[in-house]
């Protein structure tokens, strides 16, 4: 194997497995350090510099991070990564006067952003300190996207919400609520020097079956539905519910339900349990607020009395897999039919874009969906850009917000004439953590801490409003306990072979076996004659050059590092040097 | 605050015929300096013993006094453990093996240790052939009084100060040839692929197995001039590899027909060894002196299993002593009454 280039960014990257995983690459372990020293201003800005919404995504994010997390890989269950986001966002002063400036001139360059959500937020963030005249359009009385209409309230309070919304549109950028923009070609002409659509995929998908036009009455889809809540205009739903979906939306749709009047709900699923796309998390609080979910059932008919709907007919299923791995349903032949006075459905939802004239020069592809580069958010009309759910489907917030970041650096190349494939190289900064293990490592032995648990506020009183907040957060002591879980995964094992006099100290005291010293060979028959078998092939092998006295090479897993800092501490010459990884995302300007 | 060693483990560590990993094997975390070679010869037992799947309850350790004799606190801590007097640990090990036969032991001892102040008990264990392995943890110095020469420093090796050494060195694989030993070795702390294999085999030998082991003293004598330092002993180790084959497993690996000389152990299991030459014999004693001495003068330290006596007697044959422990025979057994010791009286008369 070629030795590993450490001028490579990307390399260390990868080992910060957390950090890898997040869209935005959020540096986790550098603020869940800050939040252990209880420097919660500073753990909140290290989140907003890079996520934008830390107080909304410490309640809310799907977390990519948590299940690439390096302690889910020697222990059971990851670091509380996302809640002890909120920790910083619950536990901060007043952040105002560390945000950046917003300069009185302005560039002279003015961009439009459709649709308020993340992503169109994020972009205003990158780009008003740049001194870039932004108009946000919203067809909703107030910013935040979907992150308003549909999460309900009692997973994010508004007061959260709206104090991150404001620190971006006190930005001052020009926001027009409720416009609905039904004309890309409009925007254009108002002189715009660019525009970024972040609209969202704003369609909830139908349920053509029998029965449905008739009863339209007491059936809903779940995201209008959700936003009719979030906005008031729906107050009650029937005491029989049946939520029709496996995914987020329907868990918030259920629960939302038994807040406002439901007392017997139910979650109907076509696919089996496992193959639900709901987080396990949301699932778990679906079923606390005794909502059974239902699966293998797949809707046949809505069953009505003359508009008035009774129930829903299902067909039960059997989940068969072939021999090449392919799933099918196959009915077994029963019919089961459940009572219900309304029926919200909540299968998934689609982009649209009705309002994007298809003569602006925006090529559309599969799906009809716009053709939009996956790097620089860029469409065929140069001027356009897209981002979040808008650009390529329905993700997640931290997603949009990646997208954001990115289509700012794009534009902001773009409207400096520079080319927006040449983008800037991402902030890496290594240092020596000369003072040894006790200088970052939170304990003095890493061992085997169980994942804490974050407290529900009491299910009575939840059920009973549906603005009462649900989690209650980690207090300050079990957030010190869960952030202590923290591997350091960003305090790297950095080798210099030129000191190492292959004494075999470091792999003597790794406890997982992690440290070799061989000879140099081709990595799938390296990968087999480690100490341990490096059989994750994701997880890079550190190769060093070739060795003085023997000619062998050091060869290290990462896969199980625990970032323990024991080779260091063993290494009588300095060969092994802890160092702290902090990698930052190449922002606009 | 100090720093300890975390319990995880791989999760895909490997388990042995006993179901334990290596780590089940370790003992407390050293308190030697940073890169000791001793240190490495700890983890050399415990992949040793991980890979005999020896039970860690079955073997005894026992040490003297010095750096190398602190070692024993650093491996198998389910192990039965004795920590005796300067240079005194081979008859601590006589007593304990005569009353248990039945346990594995492992003496540690240093340079110091055995050389000097242990050097008439070191004689005599072997010339009555204990079965045991001794380790020797050879680095040269005095590593815990700051470092003086010790008796196995070779000849003009340089100290730390600059002191260059005036007296002879004892070679304690010769002393082993010439005294008795019926396994004699000699390993580098630094090269685990030759030295684990080889405390598999001193551990499956009847009788007593010595392993001087070069183990370079990081704090004292590991600079440029000494003859025990990483570099030059790597630069004058003249290897003879030593491949481990326990009873149960097909020999697989091929080797150069001419050099590879293989030695059925006593339990079954086959030791293979690769020879500098094809005239050196080594089960017999003249010849492998001839070969050490030899290479000394071309300034090579000739590394390997040297020499060995497959059919010796052990103590307990030679004194025909019970076949089982004295732990597992009932209290008549062991104090038979004073007609027996009568009897023994009148036969002495």
């Amino acid at each position: 194997m070629k030795p590993t280039d450490l001028r490579d960014p990307e390399y260390f990257h990868k080992v910060v497995d957390c950090q890898y995983a997040c869209p935005a690459h959020t540096p986790v372990p550098e603020y869940i350090r800050l939040i252990a020293q209880e420097r919660y201003d500073d753990a909140y800005m290290v989140n907003w510099e890079s996520n934008v919404f830390p107080g909304i995504l410490g309640r809310t994010c799907d977390r990519p991070c948590e299940p690439a997390c390096r302690r889910g890989r020697v222990e059971e269950e990851p670091v509380a990564i996302c809640r002890l986001k909120r920790v910083a966002a619950d536990n901060k002063d007043s952040i105002i006067d560390r945000l950046p400036k917003i300069p009185q001139r302005k560039n002279g360059k003015k961009i439009a952003l459709i649709g308020g959500g993340p992503a169109s937020l994020t972009v205003a963030r990158d780009l008003a300190p740049l001194g870039y005249q932004l108009d946000l359009y919203d067809d909703q009385p107030a910013g935040g996207g979907f992150m308003r209409s549909q999460i309900p309230s009692f997973r994010l309070p508004p007061t959260v919400l709206d104090e991150e919304v404001d620190y971006i549109l006190d930005m001052g950028v020009h926001t027009h609520f409720k416009t609905y923009v039904d004309s890309l070609k409009s925007v254009l002409d108002k002189g715009y020097d660019a525009v970024f659509v972040g609209t969202g995929a704003p369609r909830g998908s139908n349920l053509d079956i029998p029965g449905r036009e008739e009863s339209s009455k007491h059936i809903h889809v779940g995201i209008e539905w959700l936003g009719s809540v979030a906005f008031e205009h729906i107050h009650k739903i029937g005491k029989r519910v049946l939520v029709l979906g496996g995914g987020n939306t329907a868990m918030d749709c259920c629960r939302t339900a038994r807040r406002l009047g439901g007392e017997d709900v139910k979650v109907v699923v076509r696919s089996e349990f496992a193959k639900m796309k709901a987080s396990p998390w949301e699932i778990e609080d679906a079923q606390a607020e005794d909502i059974p979910i239902i699966n293998n059932h797949v809707p046949k008919e809505f069953v009505h009395e003359n508009g008035k709907l009774l129930g829903m007919k299902f067909d039960q299923v059997e989940v068969v897999y072939d021999a090449s791995g392919k799933r099918t349903l196959v009915p077994t032949g029963e019919e089961i039919f459940f009572e219900a006075d309304e029926v919200l459905i909540a299968i998934g939802q689609d982009n649209a874009f009705p309002w994007v004239e298809r003569n602006l020069g925006i090529e559309f592809g599969k799906w009809d969906m716009p053709q939009v580069d996956e790097s620089t958010f860029q469409s065929t009309n140069p001027k356009v850009f897209f981002g979040g759910d808008a650009a390529f489907g329905p993700e997640n917030i931290i997603t949009a917000v990646a997208h954001g970041h990115q289509a700012a650096v794009s534009i902001d190349l773009f409207l400096s004439g520079k080319s927006v494939r040449q983008r800037p190289a991402p902030g890496v900064n290594l240092i020596s953590q000369k003072m040894g293990v006790h200088e970052w490592s939170y304990d003095n032995l890493v061992t085997i801490d169980l994942r804490q648990k974050v407290p529900h506020v009491d299910k009575v009183v939840a059920l009973k409003d549906r603005k009462v907040e649900v989690e209650l957060g980690f207090d300050i002591d079990t957030a010190y306990r869960e952030a202590e879980r923290c591997l350091n995964c960003d305090v790297q094992t950095v080798f210099d072979g030129a000191k190492c006099i292959e004494c075999d100290g470091c792999t003597d005291i790794c406890p997982t076996d992690c440290i070799n010293f061989i000879d140099n060979s081709e990595e799938p028959v390296m990968r087999r004659s480690l100490r341990a078998p490096a059989n994750i092939e994701t997880q890079d092998l550190y190769v060093s050059e070739r060795l003085v006295q023997t000619d062998r090479v050091m060869v290290k897993d990462e896969n199980v590092c625990l970032h323990c800092g024991l080779c260091a501490e063993r290494c009588p010459t300095g060969a092994w040097d802890m160092q702290r990884f902090l990698y930052s995302v190449t922002k606009a300007g | 605050m100090t720093y300890a060693k975390p319990a995880f483990r791989h999760p895909d560590a490997r388990t042995n015929d006993v179901g334990c990993t290596r780590r089940d094997y370790e003992g407390g975390l050293s308190t030697l300096c940073a890169g000791c070679g001793h240190d490495s010869i700890s983890a050399a037992i415990i992949d040793a013993c991980f890979e005999l799947s020896i039970e860690p309850h079955r073997v005894a350790k026992l040490s003297g006094i010095g750096c190398s004799s602190k070692t024993p606190a650093y491996f198998l801590s389910g192990s039965h453990s004795f920590n005796s007097v300067h240079g005194r640990m081979p008859s601590v090990a006589t007593g304990a093996n005569v009353a248990n036969r039945d346990l594995i032991y492992i003496g540690v001892s240093g340079d110091g240790d055995t050389a000097s102040i242990g050097m008439g008990q070191f004689a005599h264990v072997m010339r009555r052939n204990l079965n045991m392995t001794y380790i020797v943890e050879n680095n040269g110095c005095y590593g815990l009084t700051k470092g003086q020469d010790s008796a196995t420093m070779d000849t003009d090796s340089v100290s730390k100060k600059g002191d260059i050494n005036p007296y002879m060195p004892i070679d304690l694989v010769r002393v082993g040839i010439e005294v008795g030993a019926t396994f004699v070795g000699r390993s580098f702390s630094g090269d685990k692929e030759q030295l684990v294999p080889l405390i598999k085999a001193a551990i499956s030998h009847r009788g007593f197995a010595l392993l001087d082991i070069i183990s370079p003293c990081v704090t004292f004598n590991n600079h440029q001039g000494s003859t025990k330092s990483y570099a030059s002993f790597r630069e004058h180790n003249e290897a003879m590899p030593v491949d481990f084959v326990p009873r149960r497993e097909a020999i697989t690996t091929s080797y150069d027909a001419g050099v590879v000389h293989e030695v059925c152990m006593h339990d079954g299991s086959v030791l293979r060894l690769q020879k500098v030459n094809e005239e050196y014999d080594i089960e017999d004693p003249q010849s492998a002196l001839q070969a050490i001495a030899h290479h000394a003068k071309q300034e090579r330290i000739l590394t390997g299993l040297l020499y060995i006596n497959r059919n010796s007697e052990e103590l307990h044959d030679v004194l025909q002593t019970a076949t089982k422990p004295l732990n597992t025979m009932s209290q008549r057994e062991l104090c038979p009454g004073s007609r027996f010791l009568d009897s023994i009286n009148a036969g002495l008369r």
